[in-house]
C-alpha cells in the first residue's frame, strides 16, 4: 500500500453525513490537490466516531487531532494551516483537546479514554467502502484461519469457551446457539443477522453496518460454515439506507474476491448472503417474528418450541443474531477466547455498545468492557446531564427495559445486574433523563409505544398493553385514583406470565420500574394533581406573579388563546379556564414573572 | 399518475417481479420495489403480483397492512418523517412534529394539499446523537428546534 505522511478521516456517518461530511471531503481533495500535496495526504470516509452530536467530524493522523463542527468553508484553513504549515486550527479542534501547554489526541478525550473498542473496532478507522482495508486490519484472517485450521466444532468451541452472550437483547449463549443448530438434522441451513434495531435510542448496529459491514459478513460466513449452513440472510431496517447501500457494496467487493459464493478461498465451503429489508414493524426484531418476515409473511411472532435452531427460516435449522454479536466473532477468533473472557464479569464477558442519549453532554456510541458502572459511563464518558440539571433517571432496554435512579448507579452493568434492577440490557440504548422528565409521562410513551407495536395475536398483550395505557393516561390527565396503581400492578403480573413473545412479557417494565423507584411521582400525580417535573399538560398551570408583574401587557399580546387580561402597569391575570397551557407567555415575559406548577 | 405514466410502470412492474421470480420469500423485496416505483401499493400492481407469484390477493392486502413502512394511499412527493423514538422524545421532538404540523397545516400520516408533503411519525431513525431528528426522504435533520422547520421546508 502507498504511504502518506497524513491521513484525513472524515466521518461519513449517518450523522455527519447530514450535516454536509461528504461536501467537507470533496473540499479537501479539492485543496489538497490545488496544493500539490495528493501524493503525501490522503482523505478517507470512515464510518461513525462515535461522538455523533459533535459532528461533522475531522480526524488528522498522525497527530489524532479531533476537529469538531466542521463546516465546508473551514477546510481550505485546515489545508493551508495544519497540513501546509503544520500549525493545528486551535479554534476548531473540539475544546477539550485544547489545554494551555499542548494539543491533546483524540485518544486523550474523556468521552474515548475509558472505552474499549472491540465490536466497534474499526468504525471511524476504515473506510467500510473498500475492502482492502478491512483487510488491511486483519479482515478476512479469522475466515481463513477457520476455513484452513479449524473444524466447524473447534470454531463452535472457541465461541463457547468465550461464554459470548447474544447482544440482540436477551444475552443467550451464542456458541450455544451455534451447536444447537450445527446438531440439528438436515444438510440446508440458514444464517441470519437481526438488523432490526427496533429499540428507539439505539443505533449501535447501525453505526456497524455502516463504519465496518465485512465484519459482520465475514462472521455470518464463519457461523455457516460452523453450522453447516451455506446462505445468510441480513434483516435490515428499511429506515437505513446508508447500511443497506454499504452492505451491498461490501457483499458485492466479497464476492469479486471469492470470499463469498461457491468455494471461499478455494475450500469446498460454499457460502452467500442476501440483504432483506424491513418494513417498519418493531415485533419483527423478534427472532420468530423476523423469520416469517423473510418468508414473506406478516411478521408474527409463533410460540416456541420448536426453536429456530431446529426449525427456523423455511422450516430449516437457523441461527439469528444480532449485528454487535457477529461484529464480536471475528476478533475472539483471532485474539483467542482467554482475551474475550478476560474482560466483564463473571457471567457477562466482553464489551458492550451503549448509545448515549436524551440529556447528556456527550451523546454518542460508547462501547466499555461489561462491568463498567452506570456512574462512569453517565459522568466520566458522557459528562453528566447539560446545563446544571439534576439528574434523574437512566433508561435501558428500551420498551422492554426499565429505568434506573441515582442510587443504583454504582451496579456494575452487565445481563444479570441489570435484570436485578427491574431492567434489561436489551439491545444497549443508554437513555438519560432529568428533573425535567416526569417518569410517569415516560411510561405512558413506552405504553403508548408497544401498544402500538403489539402484533395483536395474543390477548393478554394486545388488550393488557391497552388497559395499561388507558390508566397512564388517566393519571397523567390528572383523572387517576390510588387503587389504579394496584390495578396497575396486577395487569403487569397478568401480562408477565401470559403473553406470547417477549414484547408483551416485557412491556409492563417500564411501569414495573417506575413504580419502584419513582412512586412518589404517580402519587403526586394522583393525590395532589400535579406532575413535579411540570410535564404533564393538563396538571400544568401558569400564574403570573404579583411581585414581579410590572404590567408590560407583553403576555396579553402572545397568549394565543387570550386567557390573559390586565391593565397596563397592573398584574396581569390568565384565566386558567382559557390557557391551553402553551407556555408563550412565560418565554416572552421579560420579567420572568411567569410561572408554571 | 395519467394511464401512459401507469402502463410504463406497470410494464417495469413485470421486469420485478421476473428478477424474484423462484427466490424463497420473494413477497416482500417485491412489494419493496413496487412501493419505491409507484409511490405507493396500487390495487393494480397488487393484483399483478398475486397473479404472478401466486400469493392470494388477500394475503398480500394482509401484509401491505401489517408492516406500517408500506402504503395503500398514494403519497406526497416528499414524506417527512419525525422521530419520536426514546432519545427524541425526551429532547421534545413533540414540539417539532407540531410546528410541522402546524406550518403544512397537516395531521399526522396526511397529506398536504399541494401533494408535497406527506407527514409521519416513526420510531428511532438511528441519528439518536442529533435528537431531534427529522428525516425528508433520505436527507437527516437533526438537534432540531421547531423554529428551523421553515427554513427546511423551504428547500423542498
Ligand atoms: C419485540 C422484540 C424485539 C426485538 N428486537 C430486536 C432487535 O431489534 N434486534 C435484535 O438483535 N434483537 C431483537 N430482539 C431479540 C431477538 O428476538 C433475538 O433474541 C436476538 O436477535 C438474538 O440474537 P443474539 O442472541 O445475538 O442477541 C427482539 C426481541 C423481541 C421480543
Ligand atoms: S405478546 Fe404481543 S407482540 Fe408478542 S405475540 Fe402476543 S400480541 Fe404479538
Ligand atoms: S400558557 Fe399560553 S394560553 Fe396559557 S396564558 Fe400563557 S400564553 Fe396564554
Ligand atoms: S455519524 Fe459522525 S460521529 Fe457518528
Ligand atoms: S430516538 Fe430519534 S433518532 Fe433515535
Amino acid at each position: 500500500m502507498k504511504m502518506y505522511r497524513s491521513h484525513i478521516m472524515i466521518c461519513r456517518g449517518t450523522g455527519c453525513s447530514s450535516s454536509n461530511s461528504e461536501q467537507i471531503a470533496k473540499n479537501f481533495e479539492e485543496h489538497i490537490k490545488a496544493h500539490g500535496l495528493q501524493n503525501e495526504v490522503i482523505v478517507e470516509r470512515t464510518g461513525c466516531f462515535g461522538l455523533c452530536a459533535l459532528g461533522p467530524i475531522v480526524i488528522i493522523y498522525p497527530e489524532a487531532s479531533f476537529y469538531s463542527m466542521v463546516k465546508p468553508e473551514d477546510v481550505e484553513e485546515i489545508v493551508k494551516e495544519h497540513l501546509v504549515k503544520g500549525r493545528v486550527v486551535k479554534r476548531l479542534l473540539y475544546a477539550e483537546t485544547v489545554t494551555e501547554d499542548r494539543i491533546k489526541s483524540i485518544n486523550e478525550v474523556n468521552f474515548y479514554k475509558k472505552q474499549h473498542r472491540v465490536a466497534l473496532r474499526n468504525c471511524g478507522v476504515i473506510n467500510p467502502e473498500n475492502i482492502d482495508e478491512y483487510i488491511a486490519f486483519d479482515g478476512y484472517k479469522a475466515l481463513t484461519k477457520c476455513l484452513t485450521e479449524l473444524k466447524p466444532q473447534e470454531v463452535i468451541d472457541i465461541i463457547k469457551q468465550s461464554a459470548l452472550r447474544g447482544r440482540g437483547g436477551a444475552g443467550f449463549p451464542t456458541g450455544m446457539k451455534w451447536s444447537f443448530a450445527a446438531a440439528a438434522p438436515g444438510n440446508e441451513k440458514y444464517v441470519c443477522c437481526n438488523a432490526d434495531e427496533g429499540d428507539p435510542g439505539a443505533f449501535m448496529d447501525r453505526s456497524v453496518l455502516e463504519g465496518d459491514p465485512h465484519a459482520v459478513l465475514e462472521a455470518m460466513t464463519i457461523a455457516g460454515y460452523a453450522i453447516g449452513g451455506n446462505q445468510g440472510y441480513i434483516y435490515v431496517r428499511a429506515e437505513y439506507p446508508i447500511a443497506v447501500k454499504r452492505l451491498g457494496i461490501a457483499i458485492s467487493q466479497a464476492r469479486a474476491y471469492g470470499l463469498l459464493g461457491k468455494n471461499i478461498l478455494g475450500t469446498d465451503f460454499s457460502f452467500d448472503i442476501e440483504i432483506r429489508l424491513g418494513a417498519g414493524a418493531f415485533v419483527c426484531g423478534e427472532e420468530t417474528a423476523l423469520i416469517a418476515s423473510i418468508e414473506g409473511q406478516r411478521g408474527m411472532p409463533r410460540p416456541r418450541p420448536p426453536f429456530p435452531a431446529n426449525k427456523g427460516l423455511f422450516g430449516k435449522p437457523t441461527i439469528l443474531n444480532n449485528v454487535e454479536t457477529y461484529a464480536n466473532v471475528c476478533t475472539i477468533i483471532n485474539e483467542g477466547p482467554e482475551w474475550f473472557t478476560s474482560m466483564g464479569t463473571e457471567k457477562s464477558k466482553g464489551t458492550k455498545v451503549f448509545a448515549l442519549g436524551g440529556k447528556i453532554n456527550h451523546t454518542g456510541l460508547v462501547e466499555v468492557p461489561m462491568g463498567t458502572t452506570m456512574r462512569e459511563i453517565i459522568y466520566e464518558i458522557g459528562g453528566g446531564c447539560p446545563n446544571g440539571k439534576a439528574f434523574k433517571a437512566a433508561q435501558t432496554g428500551g420498551p422492554s427495559g426499565g429505568c434506573i435512579p441515582e442510587s443504583k448507579l454504582d451496579v456494575p452493568i452487565d445481563y444479570d445486574n441489570l435484570i436485578a434492577l427491574g431492567s434489561m440490557m436489551g439491545s444497549g440504548g443508554l437513555i438519560v433523563m432529568d428533573e425535567d422528565n416526569c417518569m410517569v409521562d415516560i411510561a405512558r410513551f413506552f405504553l403508548e409505544f408497544t401498544c402500538d407495536e403489539s402484533c395483536g395475536k395474543c390477548t393478554p398483550c394486545r388488550e393488557g398493553t391497552k388497559r395499561m395505557l388507558e390508566i397512564l393516561d388517566k393519571i397523567t390527565k390528572g383523572q387517576g385514583e390510588m387503587e389504579d396503581i394496584d390495578k396497575l400492578e396486577n395487569l403487569a403480573k397478568n401480562i408477565k406470565n401470559s403473553a406470547l413473545c417477549a414484547l408483551g412479557q416485557t412491556a409492563p417494565n417500564p411501569i414495573l420500574s417506575t413504580l419502584r423507584y419513582f412512586r412518589d411521582e404517580y402519587e403526586a400525580h394522583i393525590r395532589d394533581k400535579k406532575c413535579p417535573a411540570g410535564v404533564c399538560q393538563a396538571l400544568l398551570q401558569y400564574t403570573i406573579s404579583k411581585e414581579k408583574c410590572k404590567g408590560c401587557g407583553i403576555c396579553a399580546k402572545q397568549c394565543p388563546a387570550t386567557a390573559i387580561s390586565g391593565k397596563p402597569k397592573e398584574t396581569y391575570v390568565i384565566d386558567q379556564e382559557k390557557c391551553i397551557k402553551c407556555g408563550v407567555c412565560m418565554q416572552k415575559c421579560p420579567f420572568k414573572a411567569i410561572s408554571k406548577g | 399518475m395519467n394511464e401512459l405514466e401507469m402502463k410504463e410502470k406497470m410494464e417495469k412492474l413485470d421486469k420485478i417481479i421476473e428478477n424474484h421470480r423462484g427466490q424463497q420469500g420473494a413477497l416482500m423485496p417485491v412489494l419493496h420495489e413496487t412501493q419505491e416505483l409507484f409511490g405507493y401499493l396500487p390495487e393494480e400492481a397488487q393484483k399483478k403480483i398475486s397473479k404472478e407469484l401466486n400469493v392470494p390477493m388477500a394475503e398480500i392486502y394482509g401484509v401491505a397492512t401489517f408492516y406500517s413502512g408500506f402504503t395503500l394511499k398514494p403519497r406526497g412527493e416528499h414524506t417527512i418523517s419525525v422521530c419520536l423514538g426514546t432519545a427524541c422524545y425526551v429532547k421534545n421532538a413533540q414540539a417539532v412534529y407540531e410546528r410541522i404540523q402546524k406550518d403544512l397545516n397537516v395531521k399526522p400520516g396526511g397529506t398536504t394539499a399541494d401533494n408535497k408533503f406527506t407527514l409521519v411519525g416513526t420510531r428511532c431513525l438511528g441519528c439518536c446523537g442529533l435528537a431531534p431528528v427529522i428525516m425528508i426522504g433520505e436527507d437527516v435533520y437533526g438537534k432540531l428546534v421547531p423554529d428551523d422547520i421553515p427554513d427546511i421546508l423551504k428547500k423542498y
